[in-house]
């Protein structure tokens, strides 16, 4: 979080930037089983990673799955039983990445237990199993008083609102984006903005969409406001 | 502000440029030295030639160094590079032994400068073999691999793994590229530098000259590949499309136009198998280009309605990310990190065959508002990804967490 939760004097909130430094695992997978199998292992910022920092690769198409374990059952395995079910896993539900990895191996191995054929893929098919290190920036913009999110949300980068509204999680014990937790220190006076705030999903947008979706609610709450 | 930084500024504007002073601030005093082959020519030089000016604008202290080579020792790495990309031909024990006696003599001559450097990039194959004769090494080593060297021939890559094994970090451009390593294997994509002469915009006269230059016709459509005469880069596919889709464009034009690299011996026997299949048809170009023509390359894919790239295997495909810079759709070979940059339907297409990609050039020219708003799309896609300035970023923060193993989140202040 980027402010202290003092309602008598609550601190600006500082935006930040950020970049991820992506680290290939050298591990890949070219079969359901070998994919159960690393998933057992695999460093747990992979888990974090492929759910989360596909937010941040280029991409231009509206997501069908939302995240690159179901992209990859979808895309290269065709099952899309499979994807579907990787799809729903939602994981701002887990308290930790080792829990989410466990939701996903279950999933794995219930469609494991149902297939009678392992297909094998051709090696540039493969899933490969990458982390990340996430590089954090100052900047020179501060949000002053909660009006002032009208006019700063709009500027922020993409990057920006991926550190402030999805990193956020799992740097707070309360697991929710810093936007919400720094108006929490004005107590409760805007108690109904933060949440609106926390009624958008992150996990179903793009970053532009998803910056286009808290303008909507800022703009919409201060306009009915006034 | 130092003037290249505001003139990058003006392109990617000035929240990226804070990004890569703040970074820049946790490197002060780490020298720095990149080592490649080739000074012109290639797109590691390319690269370089931008990157190293742009990292001394922001304050770090960088250094180029390119290692000499006789034509034995590029004969051995040409064949290390199409050995990396899965060809089965191997160096015999004379080119590998020219091979470790150049890096051993570059390495008596650039043995001080990279055992007190902080940071060591070495680009390629070519001088991969230097780490071993410089034993004292005070810094970090990185080795950046260019090429996709994901399905290598087994005993060039047993050979030179040998080396490998001995750094501290590597990078390869995309996850696919990569082979198992005991080291932090970072992914970064290559990138373009849009203010250097080949991408910078250009007057329209200048782009109307090379019409007449090359006896081209402007009233008619032409096509173009930009990329050195090499096997993997298919140009003979790209004429057998040609031939395809002029069935159904009786005026279409093809030009296909390479630069040499100091380090690439085989160029030119292509070029001659190429100039030969060319022969007959007065309406394919085959131009073949000293170093310095940077600015007729620009020229001619702003001049083109489409842009080819018809590889079989490529590393990453900076002539597509130049293109799509300048507007331009892309026809891919649907390799390597072609993937990465041409979408189907939104930059361009990816194709398999000569076929596939006649029948995308027969569609892209019967729907010119469809060129030009997958061009569009094309030139933004290139600003948001695959600049020079979002590179350097890349190297910065693999430096940084390369000082700073443990941590998994570093934060500027």
């Amino acid at each position: 979080m980027t402010a202290q939760t003092s309602v008598q004097n609550p601190l600006p909130f500082f935006v930040k930037d950020c970049v991820l430094s992506t680290i290939s695992t050298g591990e890949h997978a070219g079969n359901l089983i070998e994919f159960r199998d690393k998933l057992l292992t695999i460093h747990e910022g992979c888990i974090y990673h492929h759910f989360w920092g596909g937010h941040l690769r280029p991409m231009f198409i509206d997501p069908e799955y939302q995240n690159d374990f179901a992209v990859w059952a979808h895309r290269a395995l065709h099952d899309n039983i499979l994807a579907e079910r990787l799809g729903i896993i939602d994981p701002t539900q887990f308290r930790s990445q080792d829990d989410l990895r466990g939701a996903v191996i279950e999933v794995v191995e219930n469609r494991l237990d149902e297939s009678e054929e392992i297909n094998n893929l051709k090696i540039n098919a493969h899933f490969y199993f990458v982390r990340s290190k996430i590089i954090i920036f100052t900047t020179p913009v501060q949000i002053n008083t909660p009006l002032d999110l009208i006019k700063i949300v709009p500027f922020m980068s993409t990057h920006s609102i991926f550190y402030h509204f999805i990193d956020a999680r799992r740097r707070s014990n309360e697991e929710w984006d810093d936007f919400s937790l720094w108006l929490q220190s004005y107590g409760n006076e805007f108690q109904e903005l933060i949440s609106q705030i926390r009624s958008v999903d992150p996990y179903f947008f793009t970053l532009p969409q998803l910056k286009k979706e808290l303008i909507k609610v800022v703009q919409k709450y201060f306009i009915s406001e006034s | 502000m130092n003037d290249i930084l505001q003139e990058y500024k003006t392109v990617v504007g000035e929240g990226v440029i804070q990004q890569l002073h703040q970074i820049a601030s946790a490197l002060k005093g780490i020298r720095i030295v990149h080592v490649n082959s080739t000074a012109q020519g290639g797109g590691v030089a390319e690269i370089l030639q931008k990157l190293v000016p742009l990292s001394q604008a922001l304050g770090l202290e960088v250094e180029w160094k390119v290692m000499k080579g006789d034509a034995d020792f590029f004969k051995c790495t040409k064949s290390f590079h199409n050995a990396l990309q899965g060809s089965q031909k191997t160096p015999d024990s004379y080119l590998l032994r020219k091979y470790e006696e150049v890096n051993a003599i570059n390495a008596e001559e650039l043995r001080p400068c990279l055992e007190e450097a902080g940071m060591v990039f070495i680009h390629d194959q070519q001088p991969a073999a230097l780490i071993k004769y410089c034993p004292s090494r005070k810094g970090k080593w990185i080795w950046r691999c260019h090429v996709d060297a994901s399905r290598p021939n087994r005993h060039v890559w047993k050979y030179l793994r040998d080396y490998i094994v001995k750094y501290d970090a590597s990078v390869f451009s995309l996850d696919e590229f990569t082979q198992k390593l005991p080291h932090p294997i970072y992914l970064v994509p290559p990138s373009i530098d849009p203010l250097s002469e080949k991408n910078i915009e250009l007057p329209a006269d200048e782009i109307a000259s090379i019409y007449q230059r090359f006896n081209l016709d402007p009233a008619r459509p032409m096509i173009l590949q930009v990329s050195r005469y090499d096997q993997f880069k298919d140009p003979l596919g790209v004429i057998k499309a040609y031939r395809l889709a002029k069935r159904f464009k009786p005026g279409l034009q093809l030009v296909l136009a390479g630069s040499g690299a100091a380090d690439d011996p085989e160029g030119d026997t292509m070029l001659h198998i190429v100039q030969d299949d060319a022969k007959d048809d007065p309406d394919i170009h085959v131009l073949s280009f000293s170093f310095d023509t940077n600015r007729i390359i620009n020229a001619l894919q702003r001049a083109a309605d489409i842009v080819l790239q018809k590889s079989t295997k490529e590393g990453f495909g900076l002539t597509v990310t130049e293109a799509l810079w300048k507007g331009k759709p892309v026809i891919g070979g649907n390799v390597g990190g072609i993937r990465l940059q041409v979408v189907d339907h939104h930059t361009g297409f990816l194709v398999n065959t000569p076929e596939g990609a006649a029948n995308r050039i027969r569609y892209l020219l019967q729907h010119p508002d469809r060129r030009e708003s997958i061009g569009e799309t094309g030139r933004q896609f290139v600003k948001e990804n695959f600049l020079i300035t979002r590179h350097l970023l890349d190297y910065m923060a693999l430096m940084v967490t390369l000082i700073r193993p443990e941590d998994n989140s570093i934060e500027f202040k």
